[in-house]
């Protein structure tokens, strides 16, 4: 099982650079893409991220394992881009959304989670006179990214519920049960994180 | 070893009573708490680090109130609970195990030390930056239990640490309480855990019925199954 988007440790230049620079550089990357409108640039800047998973030293397996959840919408895209608005539109569009997905991917595949969530608490600290509390924030990002294999789990264990017991697919039948068990784990993991001294 | 004092307490939820008129002072080293399901073992364990307060009566431990200190409190007990999963609040295996060790004022080579040694004295040292959902069930009760244990509590409450899990790493997490130094609570269903206990309570229904040595306690309990 290919843990999508989880950090691979390693030992690469982008991996040494400090977390609080990558997402800032993902930021403006981010925007930066955003503003290309010709298919060329697009395509050269989806060259420019896959370079980047090799100074990493991620193959382009791990690249491609990053855009599989994204493909259903994507072709959708394309096929709509292209009908409507032209072959070099549906390349922009898609162009981009590939890059953007690779390089937050890149970011998180290259950062333990820990660094990552350093530089949240860090960014946000300005907003304190606002409110906002940075650890909180920190914490809550953490626990987003923990909580997608737990919940993946659980869905697919209340699939094969459904199955054993021979119930047809249907979306209510899985719904409710992953939503109550979801909710009962998000009530244990208060439990935990209380034992663990999060409020105190 | 602590002291755990519980004089007279009792919880209710809402208009339900759960838990009454239980009298202990523990302060032996391995104490063993069993019962039927519903009898109220979880409820008088969380009460013992303040994650659940005594509706009647107080609780304390080393002289410190779980109402008044819950903070001192549970920075004395460790608490390990059922499942694993649940307990496991970061996504890698040695962050994880540093999440108790923030803001205790320890610089990183110290935290990176501690998590070091503790994730190689239980067999995890090659999992350190592994996701952590990718382990064992086993493994995740390890790392549940090492990541208590980094913090170095005074006293372990384990709420059926073994219950989810199959014989071998039942035993192997039995084998890991067994060697700890500190004062340990453990309720369980697994009654071979209980050897060598120093006292064992028997919750039924809500009550402590019975308070005695494993010898006693564990065959009155099985009576009282049958
Ligand atoms: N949060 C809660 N709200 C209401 N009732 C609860 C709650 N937690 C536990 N109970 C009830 O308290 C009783 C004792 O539960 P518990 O202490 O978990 O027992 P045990 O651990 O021995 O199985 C049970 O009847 C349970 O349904
Ligand atoms: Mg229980």
């Amino acid at each position: 099982m290919t843990a999508l988007g989880l950090y691979r440790p390693g030992t690469s230049p982008l991996h040494r650079a400090p977390g609080g620079l990558k997402l800032l550089l993902l930021l403006l990357a981010g925007v930066g893409v955003v503003l290309l409108h010709r298919p060329w640039p697009v395509l050269a800047a989806l060259v420019a991220v896959v370079l980047c998973y090799a100074v990493a030293g991620l193959s382009p397996r791990v690249a491609l394992a990053q855009l599989r959840p994204l493909a259903w919408v994507g072709a959708v895209t394309a096929l709509f881009q292209l009908v409507v608005a032209g072959w070099e539109r549906a390349v922009v569009v898609v162009g981009v959304l590939a890059v953007l997905v690779l390089l937050a991917a890149l970011v998180t595949l290259t950062t333990r989670t820990t660094e990552l969530v350093d530089a949240v608490v860090a960014g946000c600290r300005p907003l304190r006179p606002l409110g906002v509390d940075a650890e909180r924030v920190g914490l809550v990002l953490a626990l987003g990214v923990r909580c997608v294999p737990v919940v993946v789990a659980l869905a697919g264990e209340v699939r094969d519920a459904q199955r054993a017991r021979g119930l047809a697919a249907s979306p209510r039948a899985f719904a409710v049960p992953l939503i109550v068990r979801s909710l009962r784990h998000a009530d244990a993991l208060g439990d935990a994180l209380a034992a663990r001294g999060v409020d105190d | 070893m602590p002291v755990i004092e519980a004089p007279g307490v009792g919880h209710r939820y809402v208009d339900r009573v759960v838990l009454a008129g239980v009298d202990v002072r523990l302060e032996e080293r391995r104490v063993g708490i069993v019962g039927a399901n519903g009898s109220g073992k979880s409820t008088f364990a969380r009460m013992l680090n303040g994650l659940v307060l005594p509706t009647d009566g107080w609780v304390s431990v080393d002289g410190l109130d779980t109402r008044r200190e819950g903070r001192a409190v549970r920075r004395r007990v460790g608490f390990c609970f059922t499942d694993p999963d649940a307990q496991i609040v970061m996504p890698t295996v040695a962050e994880d195990v540093a999440f108790g060790l923030r803001r205790r004022g320890l610089s990183r080579a110290e935290v990176r030390e501690r998590v070091d040694r503790v994730l190689a004295a239980h067999d995890l040292a090659g999992h350190a930056d592994h996701p952590a959902h990718l382990l064992s069930g086993g493994q995740k009760q390890l790392l549940a239990l090492a990541s208590v244990l980094v913090t170095e509590p005074d006293v372990l409450v384990m709420d059926e640490p073994t219950t989810l899990l199959d014989l071998r790493n039942a035993q192997r997490v039995s084998r890991v309480v067994e060697a700890l130094p500190q004062q340990v609570v453990l309720v369980t269903h697994h009654l071979d855990l209980l050897d060598g206990f120093d006292r064992v309570l028997v919750f039924d229904e809500g009550r402590l019925v019975l308070d005695d040595v494993p010898d006693v306690a564990v065959p009155y309990y099985r009576k009282l199954m049958a």
